[in-house]
């Protein structure tokens, strides 16, 4: 069985988010990249499917990503994937999503593919977009924000759990489909040490636009970023101060009344 | 913090940090405030490789260097200290001392145990009159048939009670104070072997420190380690490894209480500002951070020296030395900038203060790392003068 897990480099969810000056991205100085959190349950489910299918399963990661996402595709290797896919081109920056989507659906159907995991949302952009083009582009059943996963034995179809407000929803889809993984589904693995080890004879192939016949950047998408704000600065917190408690809620009154008209 | 660490270490970096913090931390906290071993937590260091760092991989470890192993101890010790010391041990000496002179048969039988944590690795050296003294070890071996009989008592074994291969340094010729000295790989079931007094000690409560006693307890030949004799010689190789354990161990504690003195400096308020806008409290964070980019970098130039074979005594008390010292200083400062609470169980700082105090003591004192360090600077000296 041919599995695919996709993984993109965001800042680390602890990380302090500043947009650049130009209003064009963020500012990438001094940020920690870690692998979007939810392709970690991704990697980790696509890994439980090869170990209970065995034989010569295999699950292959593919990034799109800088060069710098090398170290987290390394990172995912370790945690057990067999190889990596890395498509690595300028033109590629700030991609969008039907940009990213036409790019991986490119290399996945070349790769070949049984099933394709992958996080429900990256969480820098948090747009959740991908998974359903790529679906809508490879022509394949998808089942998003999955809770839980259950190959069947001919490892023909598979029954899913969506956690939903007040209960589950339970799916069957016919393979190949694209699942969109949702924390829960389970434990992610560590990198271990000899994970690690093994990680360093396996292979990433570097791919650019051009070594996967586009001449240009993909393009289809109809909606467009046009600029990045930063937050509105949050006022000046204002304490009143009084002798007594009446004329403090007097004075709060007719500030907000008079000078935050929220009253 | 970017060292130039290669994509690999940083990977392996990553994972101690993950596992320190995601599955460490609640163990950890309950662990040292019950005072107990948390031998869950091994299994999984376990699995994850940990306990088996420098194991070369045709024994079930790893197969990486002490550069690695450093990496990780600091991480574990900024989350546990208790933890980082019996991995220390683990690594560092017993998983050492059998790898560089264990026969084949003793490395088949013991390291792809102790690489995977099946059992824990102690080393006893120490005894109520011999520490860094190290001549003045007096437990006795006798040889007997195809047995040695070992007789005495060793004091402050870490996991002496919990371990399933012991490293026991006893004396084979009695009046031969160098080279009378022998090593053997001890096992808790061996018989004559018992665990005394329990010690209750001030911190790394989550670790274990115990009494050992041997009475007529019978240890086969076949558990000599290296040749008989040799004791003296593989005791004072396992110091520099010991101590680039202890010194890494160090360097966590004092990440983690400038990390806690930051914390809470940004939150606390006096005098309607935060008390880190305070120049005191700043100069204290800016000599904390120095202090510890200092003796991290100590500590991984020392690794990398012992990593290619070189002499590195004297780099690896510098190391243990001055981290040592900088877990002491910046837990106190920490401490001092919590104030009041600081001095409460509320606070993991009250933990720190605690963990930190032992290593300047064990591994060799501050005042024997001085000792060492000046001997080498006086002998280097010597070698340059004009004949």
């Amino acid at each position: 069985m041919k599995i695919i897990t996709l993984l993109k480099r965001v800042p680390d969810t602890e990380a302090r988010i500043l947009i650049n000056q130009e209003g064009t991205g963020i500012r990438e100085d001094g940020l920690k990249y870690v692998i979007n959190p939810y392709d970690e349950y991704a990697i980790e489910e696509g890994l439980k499917v090869r170990e209970k299918v065995g034989g010569d399963s295999k699950v292959t990661v593919v990034t799109m990503g800088p060069e710098e996402a090398t170290e987290l595709i390394r990172t995912a290797l370790a945690m057990g994937a067999d190889d990596a896919v890395h498509i690595v081109d300028p033109l590629l920056e700030n991609a969008g999503p039907f940009t990213s989507a036409a790019v991986l659906a490119k290399v996945i159907e070349e790769e070949g593919f049984d099933i394709i995991f992958c996080g429900k949302q990256a969480i820098d952009d948090d747009m959740a977009q991908v998974q359903t083009i790529l679906a809508e582009m490879l022509d394949i059943p998808q089942v998003n924000v999955a809770t839980e996963f259950e190959l069947s034995d001919d490892g023909k179809k598979a029954v899913l759990s969506r956690r939903i407000e007040g209960g589950d929803e339970k799916y069957e889809t016919a393979l190949p489909a694209i699942i969109s993984c949702e924390k829960g589904l389970n434990e992610p693995r560590y990198a271990s040490l000899p994970g690690i080890m093994k990680a360093k004879k396996k292979e990433i192939r570097k791919k650019t636009l051009a070594d996967l016949g586009f001449e240009t950047k993909p393009q289809g998408g109809r909606a467009e970023i046009v600029r990045w704000l930063p937050l509105p600065k949050s006022g000046e917190c204002k304490i009143v101060e009084a002798e007594e408690l009446q004329d403090a809620v007097k004075e709060l009154v007719r500030l907000l009344r008079e000078e935050s008209k929220v009253l | 913090m970017n060292y130039p660490l290669s994509e690999e270490e940083r990977i392996i970096q990553k994972t101690a940090r993950d596992f320190a913090t995601k599955d460490l931390a609640p163990v950890a906290e309950a662990a040292n405030k019950e005072g107990t071993f948390p031998d869950e937590v091994y299994t999984k260091l376990g699995e994850l490789g940990f306990m088996g760092i420098t194991v070369p991989e045709e024994y079930g470890g790893v197969g990486l260097n002490n550069f690695s192993l450093v990496l990780v101890l600091e991480e574990i010790s900024r989350v546990c200290a208790s933890t980082a010391v019996t991995m220390s041990v683990h690594n560092s000496l017993t998983n050492w001392a059998i790898k560089t002179y264990g026969s084949e048969d003793l490395k088949k039988r013991y390291l792809p145990r102790l690489a995977t944590a099946e059992i824990l690795g102690a080393y006893a050296l120490t005894e109520p009159s011999a520490g860094s003294d190290v001549s003045s070890v007096r437990m006795s071996a006798v040889k007997k048939g195809n047995e040695y009989i070992l007789n005495g008592t060793k004091i402050f074994i870490s996991t002496g009670n919990k371990a399933g291969a012991v490293i026991v340094f006893a004396r084979t010729t009695p009046d031969d104070r160098k080279h009378g000295l022998s090593a053997f790989v001890v096992e808790p079931d061996f018989p004559g072997f018992s665990v005394g007094k329990i010690e209750k000690k001030m911190g790394l409560k989550a670790s274990t420190t115990v009494e050992l006693v041997f009475e007529d307890c019978r240890v086969p030949e076949e558990n000599l380690l290296g040749e008989e004799g040799a004791g003296m010689k593989i005791a004072l190789a396992g110091l520099d490894g010991g101590r680039i354990g202890i010194a890494a161990q160090s360097v966590g504690i004092a990440q983690a209480a400038m990390d806690e003195a930051v914390k809470f400096s940004r939150e606390r308020i006096q005098f309607n500002k935060r008390i880190i806008d305070f120049q005191s409290t700043r100069w204290k964070i800016a000599d904390m951070a120095t202090a510890i980019e200092a003796a991290r970098l100590l500590i991984y130039r020392v690794a990398k020296l012992r990593d290619e074979g070189q002499p590195c005594s004297k780099e690896a008390s510098m190391a243990k030395l001055f981290a040592s010292r900088t877990a002491n200083r910046t837990a106190y400062d920490a401490l001092q900038i919590h104030g009041g609470v600081g001095y409460t169980e509320e606070f993991l700082i009250e933990r720190l203060y605690r963990d930190a105090r032992v290593t300047e003591i064990y591994e060799g004192t501050s005042e024997i790392q001085r000792l060492v360090i000046s001997k080498r600077v006086i002998e280097e000296y010597e070698k340059s003068m004009p004949e």
